[in-house]
């Protein structure tokens, strides 16, 4: 692998850029492999190369129904924050935001992590007064969390509505160590980085069966043949329902679900932050890309979908929150916008788990949160795969929690799929 | 949009509705043991295709529908009354459908 630097850079400069290999192979899959991941999604991806580089397995393949990054790595707002509130969550989250701090080091791969700060607009002196709590609990997470007045914000986001809005902005909560980063280049960086060690991507290579020997399975029947497996791991969000479903293993307590992101044409620098926006019903987050985009997102579509491709209605509600908050966005138009199909769990938190058979492990139920989640997803689901136990931090992203009343309920919803935001 | 033929008030579009859930789902008795509980409130077939699903005509005439619609296409198979004792009282046809 041709390490990256930007002497590289200048030397393949001065030869016309033509000396650069490919980032990784595209092999042929082998008979059989210690340790099969179905998905080359990001937390496939990152569990492959966290396989490979904290625990030696490199005997490793990552199976992908289409190619790599193509699912919901390249469908969300890439925003990547860790003020949550619940135990279960927030060491977790701190613990993927510590890897996002040195992640383009890690992968010797550009995955330009933007810390910009993430503002989460408030409304009220009661909304103030649950945010200090929440970013209390925060602080002794041994993570970052500020309140900002109204003076403060008005400097740092100067064209927000302060004027005319129908809730009126009061103040906000930041986390400065958030921010955005380049989805793509995460799944590249990744998928580079397990490739060199030894990691097999299969693209093009859709898994049709699981092959099962009583409490065991053995390998997985696919589109390009049969493989073997010493252990599977399933990364498959959107589609996990299916996947337990071959493995014949029954229902799973997650809905699918789609889920709309935006952006606009490119402007010229507007907006520094991440933008969070929810009150009476809102739900709105907004950042803006390095091409100068407008990237934004807001609730699901409400009703359960395998479709990657949004509705109307949600259109125009997200462009409304849009407006509402950023008057001045009113006559851009939008560029793109599309779906991606999401593991909607039961208390809007995932599982990075052991299932029923013995060595068939699940990462799933990532809700919204996937994005941000997934270097720690790959950390704790290839420690799971290569010790055989959970984490502690993970102990209670178990399929069983619901049984024992430990819900993970960061938005106190309830046991609904479609209303964990 | 999807549009959904309400039996009760003609096509409507579906931002008239919210969505309810799996119409499969049946609950158990109170005395009921918790992992019956468990099953009924926690898990789901998750179905990709034709799926039997509840809405309700919330911004409509407020009644509960139960409709099968395929999960990768959005096309509507079918819609009747969630409650046929309901329908019934309100001088319905017994076979209504979209």
């Amino acid at each position: 692998m041709t390490r990256y630097s930007a002497w590289s850079v200048f030397l393949h400069g001065l030869m016309g850029q033509r000396g650069w290999d490919r980032a990784w192979r595209d092999p042929e899959p082998r008979p059989h492999y210690d340790v099969v991941i179905v998905g080359a999604g990001l937390h496939g991806l990152a569990t492959a190369f966290y396989l490979a580089e904290n625990h030696g397995i490199r005997n490793v393949a990552v199976l992908e129904k289409g190619w790599l990054g193509g699912g919901n790595a390249g469908r969300n707002t890439t925003i990547v924050r860790s003020n949550y509130m619940m135990d279960g969550n927030r060491f977790f989250y701190e613990h993927s935001l510590k890897l996002w701090e040195n992640l383009s080091h890690t992968l010797n791969y550009n995955v330009m992590f933007s810390q910009r700060a993430h503002v989460t607009l408030l409304h009220s002196p009661p909304a103030m007064d649950a945010a200090a709590r929440r970013y209390n609990t925060l602080l002794l997470t041994g993570s970052d969390g500020e309140i900002w007045q109204l003076d403060t914000l008005k400097r740092e986001i100067p064209h927000l509505n302060y004027d005319n809005a129908r809730f009126p902005i009061v103040g906000a909560t930041v986390q400065r160590r958030a921010g955005t980063a380049r989805h793509d280049a995460v799944a590249w960086g990744y998928a580079r980085g397990a490739d060199s060690r030894g990691v097999d991507i299969i693209q093009n290579c859709e898994v049709t069966g699981i092959r099962r020997e009583g409490g065991r399975v053995t390998g997985v029947r696919t589109t390009r043949g049969d493989i073997g497996a010493g252990k599977i791991g399933l990364a498959v969000a959107g589609n996990t329902s299916r996947l337990w479903r071959m493995a014949d293993l029954g229902r799973l307590p997650i809905e699918t679900h789609k889920l709309q992101a935006f952006v606009s044409e490119p402007l010229k620098p507007l907006l520094d932050h991440v933008v969070v926006f929810g009150v009476g019903g809102a739900h709105f987050y907004i950042s803006q890309s390095d091409k100068g985009g407008m990237v934004f997102g807001g609730d699901l579509d409400w009703y359960k979908s395998y479709a990657q491709r949004g509705n109307l209605p949600i259109v125009q509600d997200v462009s409304e929150c849009a407006t509402s908050i950023l008057p001045c966005l009113g006559r851009v138009r939008l560029l793109r916008h599309w779906a991606g199909v999401m593991d909607m769990s039961m208390d809007g938190s995932p599982f990075i788990c052991r299932t029923p058979l013995e060595n068939l492990y699940l990462n799933a139920g990532w809700n919204y949160g996937g994005f941000k989640a997934s270097p720690a997803s790959g950390w704790f689901f290839a420690d799971l795969i290569a010790n055989g136990r959970p984490d502690p931090v993970i102990r209670n992203f178990d399929l069983q929690r619901f049984e024992r009343g430990v819900n993970i309920d960061e938005r106190g919803a309830g046991p609904d799929p479609k209303l964990h935001g | 949009m999807i549009r959904i033929p309400c039996p009760y008030c003609g096509i409507r579009d579906h931002s008239e509705f919210t969505y309810g859930g799996d119409a499969s789902v049946e609950y158990p008795t109170l005395d009921a043991t918790a992992e019956e509980w468990h099953e009924a409130v926690y898990l789901r077939e998750n179905i990709r295709g034709m799926q039997s699903e509840t809405w309700h005509h919330v911004n409509g005439c407020r009644m509960w529908l139960v409709v099968e619609r395929d999960t990768t296409t959005h096309e509507i198979r079918s819609v009747r009354p969630a409650h046929a004792g309901m329908a019934k009282a309100l001088g319905m046809p017994e076979e209504e459908s979209g």
